[in-house]
């Protein structure tokens, strides 16, 4: 059996019950609040600053050389609960300078007004060219005006450091490949 | 010379309503300025007119300060969509809305708000619009007359947060009303004291606090008188008519726009109005201060330099006013009513009982 405690309370003082000084002390915490800076942020001028890994509104990224990195595989199109995202593939015309990548997309359309956040885009994406980054606050006046379309999601993206490199190095092997037949 | 005079009361009586009505828009302001200094945050600073804002250093701190943002508000009030719910009763509805607002102008009349003295011959008048000799009683009984627009407001809109709302918060204005007239005698039984030149006007109150003010010779009576008026506005920690936890919004949960709006300035002038006959009964009016009475000068800048000084406390009092709404928590109804009926009651009956009898004592040979 757990033990009871039994707190005793004290009876107030005649002073307390009159409430007179107790008022008069949390006027005195009151105004003293007036004098202390504001502690608020003001919003659209300051902006709070975002967390690492925070997922705000979904972005395509190009890597260092410039190149678009989505290959249109519909991975996350496919993935998207909401069924935010519509891609439409595209061929890479030939002579292109990225001819030995896949393939391109053609259009890439995010529904902002279906977005979760929830980021299985990102998580899916085998090329990481798509990422959730620090975008919080969208608004528009239309419905059209937040669906983002490819331009809009390369500008919202930018340019990301990568680190594989994994079409640079196809085409070192192909290049490499070819060089070595001809011995 | 009849109708040019009568042409002068009404010119008075329109820079009045307008002086009282603006008051009540700015303290609106004040209010939300200083609960938003008291919270930590910046309140109303970005409303700005576009000509009055280019002026260099004035226009962006005026904008700063909110001074724009009644206006807009008002503004926003106009321009909202009117809507009447299709299941009040109509003519009450609308009504309700003039009786909250009718009462607390009217009671402006009686108020003198500075003095002028006569550069040549030395006498002295004070600045009011009716010289009424019961100006305290008027105050009273028109003040009283709120109530109705409460309960009318409540009971029309056929909405059960409504009407309680309007039940709640017409109980405690009457309970409130009792030991507000009741702290009030005592000034008027040491106004009317054997010796001295009596009356029930407001201006006889103000001069008879020439040396000392009535807060330090009846503390008492200012606390009581304090506390009601609190109830009488329905200022927390006594507004129980729109308890936002247990009744929405109240007595004007059916109200919107302009309707609203109008209950809102009747609520901020009956503030306005509470504050000037707190200070003109307790904090000696335009005098200067306790011992200072009128360093005015004669003729008309003595009768401006009076009326802002007047001014001046009721902006504090407003100021007051909203710090003791972020300094107290809402009072539970049967606190309420217990403190109107327990507490403030008798101590005002006492406090009225002790002062007769120090009269009687010292009146009698």
């Amino acid at each position: 059996m757990a033990e009871t405690k039994i707190v005793e309370r004290k009876p107030l003082s005649l002073s307390e019950r009159t409430y007179l000084p107790q008022i008069a002390s949390g006027l005195k915490t009151t105004v003293s609040h007036i004098f202390k800076p504001s502690v608020t942020l003001q919003y659209p001028e300051e902006r709070p600053p975002i967390p690492e890994g925070y997922r705000g509104v979904p972005t395509l990224v190009k890597d260092p050389n410039g190149r678009e990195k989505c290959v249109s595989c519909q991975l996350c199109e496919f993935v998207c609960p909401p069924r935010a995202i519509r891609i439409t593939p595209g061929e890479i015309v030939e002579g292109d300078e990225h001819e030995h990548v896949e393939k391109a997309p053609q259009e890439f359309e995010i529904n902002m007004l279906r977005c979760i956040y929830c980021g299985l885009c990102q998580e899916v994406c085998p090329e990481e060219a798509i990422f959730l980054q620090d975008v919080y606050s969208l608004s528009g006046y239309s419905r059209e005006e937040l669906v983002n379309n490819k331009e809009k999601l390369y500008e919202l993206g930018g340019t990301l450091p990568d680190e594989h490199f994994k079409w640079d190095k196809k085409k070192a092997a192909e290049e490499a490949a070819l060089a070595g037949s001809h011995h | 010379m009849e109708i040019s005079s009568l042409l002068l009361k009404v010119v008075f009586a329109v820079v009045m309503i307008v002086v009282v009505m603006t008051l009540a828009g700015y303290s609106v302001l004040i209010e939300r300025k200083v609960s938003s200094w008291v919270q930590g945050r910046v309140g109303p600073n970005r409303t700005a007119i576009p000509w009055i804002h280019a002026i260099p250093v004035l226009g962006p701190f005026l904008t700063k300060l909110g001074i724009f943002q009644p206006l807009a508000d008002g503004l926003k009030f106009l321009f909202k969509e009117e809507i009447t719910p299709g299941h009040v009763n109509k003519v009450y509805y609308y009504l309700a809305p003039v009786i909250a607002l009718v009462p607390a102008l009217t009671t402006m009349v009686v108020i003198p708000f500075g003095q002028y003295t006569h550069p040549d011959t030395g006498v002295t008048h004070s600045l009011m619009l009716a010289p009424l000799d019961i100006g305290i009683l008027f105050i009273f009984a028109v003040s009283s007359l709120g109530v109705y627009g409460v309960v009318l407001a409540g009971w029309s809109s056929n909405s059960k947060y409504s009407f309680l709302g309007s039940i709640r918060s017409s109980a405690q204005m009457i309970s409130y009303e009792l030991s507000m007239g009741l702290s009030v005698f005592p000034l008027l039984l040491w106004l009317n004291a054997p010796g001295v030149e009596g009356g029930l006007g407001l201006t006889a109150i103000v001069n008879y606090q020439e040396n000392v003010w009535f807060i330090f010779i009846q503390p008492l009576s200012a606390l009581l008188f304090l506390v009601a008026i609190f109830a009488e506005t329905n200022r927390l920690p006594f507004d129980m008519a729109e308890s936002e936890t247990d009744l929405v919004g109240g007595f004007h949960t059916e109200y919107g726009c302009f309707k609203f709006g109008i209950f809102f300035v009747a609520e901020y002038a009956h503030i306005v109005i509470g504050s000037a006959v707190f200070a003109l009964l307790f904090l000696g009016g335009w005098h200067f201060l306790p011992g200072i009475a009128d360093p005015w000068p004669a003729g008309w800048l003595g009768a401006v330099l009076s009326t802002v000084w007047f001014l001046i406390k009721i902006l504090a009092l407003i100021v007051f006013f909203v710090l003791i709404r972020w300094t107290i928590p809402r009072f539970r109804y049967d606190q309420v009513m217990q403190l109107g009926w327990k507490v403030l009651l008798p101590l005002a009956i006492g406090n009225l009982i002790l002062n007769a009898a120090i009269l009687a004592f010292i009146d009698s040979p």
